[in-house]
């Protein structure tokens, strides 16, 4: 039977994804932008439609997160999501299901730390968690996100990997929008996502200990095979994908993603949502004859520096966009891309800090971001790392 | 010498493995339990971080505890928890 296409939520296509991936625990705690995929996961098992599935509501994210860590010790395939203050509290039980080596997976419905308050869109949240072992996986559309779930479960329980993914969408552009998706036919996910078998698991009749103290003489070896298994996972997120795309027919990409990138001298480069208003940007560019494209960057960790050095090598001048800011510094992404850059690439590379809070960026501020590459190239005077868009007039004097 | 263990993913262990940690040696206070006092009650035991307070055999009639100095490290929670004081933090002479 072939995969039927529906226009629905977002959120809703996830719960689709998350239901074909027959998880044995969903933990839920509600939170906006993202309670709407628990909600429906909860409305299937009432229907249901999710047999052998224990839908646990918490009390509090920290609670979630506990949950599915339990249920994941045990041996039991398992699903939450979150967003913003709820993932911040999540955050110690975050570091602890990714060194206990536990492949849960998370979906992160992106939205902005408070204060000020905002429930609106950036990528705070999962930024501020990049260090605690968990693969980050961002998503460009609702199709993508729900793809990116059931890949999730391939990639984290790969005996190579045992770590738990996080998968991002931006909160309400991609959770809250109608779009057509492709549903699942749920042999064909069967055939790719077989159950999950733990190497270690909780059981009565044969006890282990999982979690307790390290002491100075085996911590490092502990950290040290963690970011082993993300390094290690950079090949297994590739494989995933293309066996994904062999079985489903659709391919987002592997770690990156590139878009009209043949003989870019300037490109555009973020995760997210916002991939697919760069992608009109650069087609209006392209045809003024400019020589611009886009790098999707699909997996933030483990991070993707050998692709990115491939795709952009090239570029003469590589434009971050980032929905984020490591405060003091500059944004993540563009930290990292200088990193995996420095001293094997020529490319000029310049920040953007644009989108927080729920600020849209349009395609006319895409467009001028790569101008300012442009003019980089051509020698101008162009700062390193700009606030696009930044209001100085409701800044108060002194600022 | 010997092979080193290795490691296993995400440290997992044979379980009892904190038993080996003697964590008595931190003590600068010991929790000593008055038997004339004690009522039995097992609180110490159930508020102990350590799960160092055991039951003991005392005079083999009624039902009192001792601590297991291995691992009492002198928090003085079972002093501050027990319901008649029979519980003493004595500072450590060393
Ligand atoms: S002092 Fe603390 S560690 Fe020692 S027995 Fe009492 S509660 Fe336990
Ligand atoms: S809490 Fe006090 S009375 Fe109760 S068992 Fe312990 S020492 Fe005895």
């Amino acid at each position: 039977m072939a995969a039927k296409m529906k226009v629905i939520e977002g959120s809703m296509a996830v719960a689709e994804a998350v239901k074909a991936c027959r998880p044995a625990v969903v933990s839920a705690y509600p939170i906006t932008p993202q309670t709407h995929i628990v909600e429906d996961i909860s409305q299937m098992i009432a229907d249901g439609e999710m047999q052998n599935c224990e839908y646990v509501r918490t009390e509090s994210e920290f609670g979630a997160a506990s949950m599915i860590q339990g249920a994941e010790a045990a041996g039991a395939r398992s699903f939450s999501a979150t967003s913003s203050q709820g993932a911040v509290l999540m955050y110690e039980v975050l570091f602890s299901i990714a060194g206990m080596r536990l492949p849960c997976v998370i979906a992160m419905a992106n939205r902005s730390v408070s204060s000020p308050l905002s429930i609106w869109n950036d990528h705070q949240d999962a930024i501020s968690a990049r260090d605690n072992g968990w693969i980050q996986l961002w998503a460009e559309d609702s199709q993508e996100a729900a793809d990116m779930i059931i890949q999730a479960y391939r990639i984290g329980e790969d005996h190579r990997v045992l770590l738990p993914v996080m998968v991002n969408l931006d909160g309400f552009i991609i959770t809250h929008t109608y779009e057509p998706v492709e549903l699942y036919d749920q042999k064909m996910v069967d055939e790719f996502l077989p159950p999950y078998s733990p190497v270690y698991a909780l059981d009565p009749k044969n006890p282990v200990t999982m979690g307790s103290l390290a002491q100075p003489e085996v911590y490092t070896e502990a950290r040290y095979m963690i970011h082993q298994a993300q390094l290690k996972a950079k090949e297994v997120i590739e494989e995933v994908a293309l066996e994904f795309k062999k079985k489903f027919g659709r391919y987002g990409g592997g770690l990156i993603d590139a878009y009209r990138m043949e003989d870019a001298e300037v490109a555009l480069i973020a995760m997210g949502s916002i991939i697919g208003t760069m992608k009109d940007a650069v087609d209006e560019m392209r045809a003024e004859g400019m020589p611009v494209g886009v790098v999707k960057v699909r997996s933030y960790r483990p991070f993707p520096a050998e692709a990115l050095r491939a795709a952009l090598k090239d570029v003469k001048c590589a434009c971050v966009i980032d929905r984020d800011i490591s405060m003091g510094m500059e944004g993540a992404l563009f930290t990292d891309l200088k990193a995996a850059l420095y001293g094997k690439s020529k490319a000029d590379i310049l920040g953007f800090i644009a989108g927080m809070g729920g600020r849209d960026i349009t395609i006319d501020d895409f467009k001028g971001m790569a101008r300012k590459g442009f003019a980089r190239i051509r020698g101008e005077k162009v700062t390193d790392m700009e606030w696009c868009k930044l209001d100085t007039d409701i800044l108060p004097e002194g600022s | 010498m010997a092979a080193k263990e290795k490691l296993t993913i995400g440290l997992v262990a044979k379980p009892g493995g904190t038993l080996g940690y003697k964590t008595g040696g931190w003590r600068t206070f010991r929790a000593v339990i008055d038997h004339e006092k004690c009522i039995g009650c097992k609180r110490c035991a159930d508020s102990c971080p350590d799960g160092a307070p055991y039951e003991c055999a005392h005079d083999g009639k009624k039902k009192k505890f001792c601590v297991d100095y291995d691992y009492c490290k002198g928090c003085g929670i079972c002093a501050f928890e027990c319901p008649v004081d029979a519980i003493e933090m004595m500072k450590e002479e060393k």
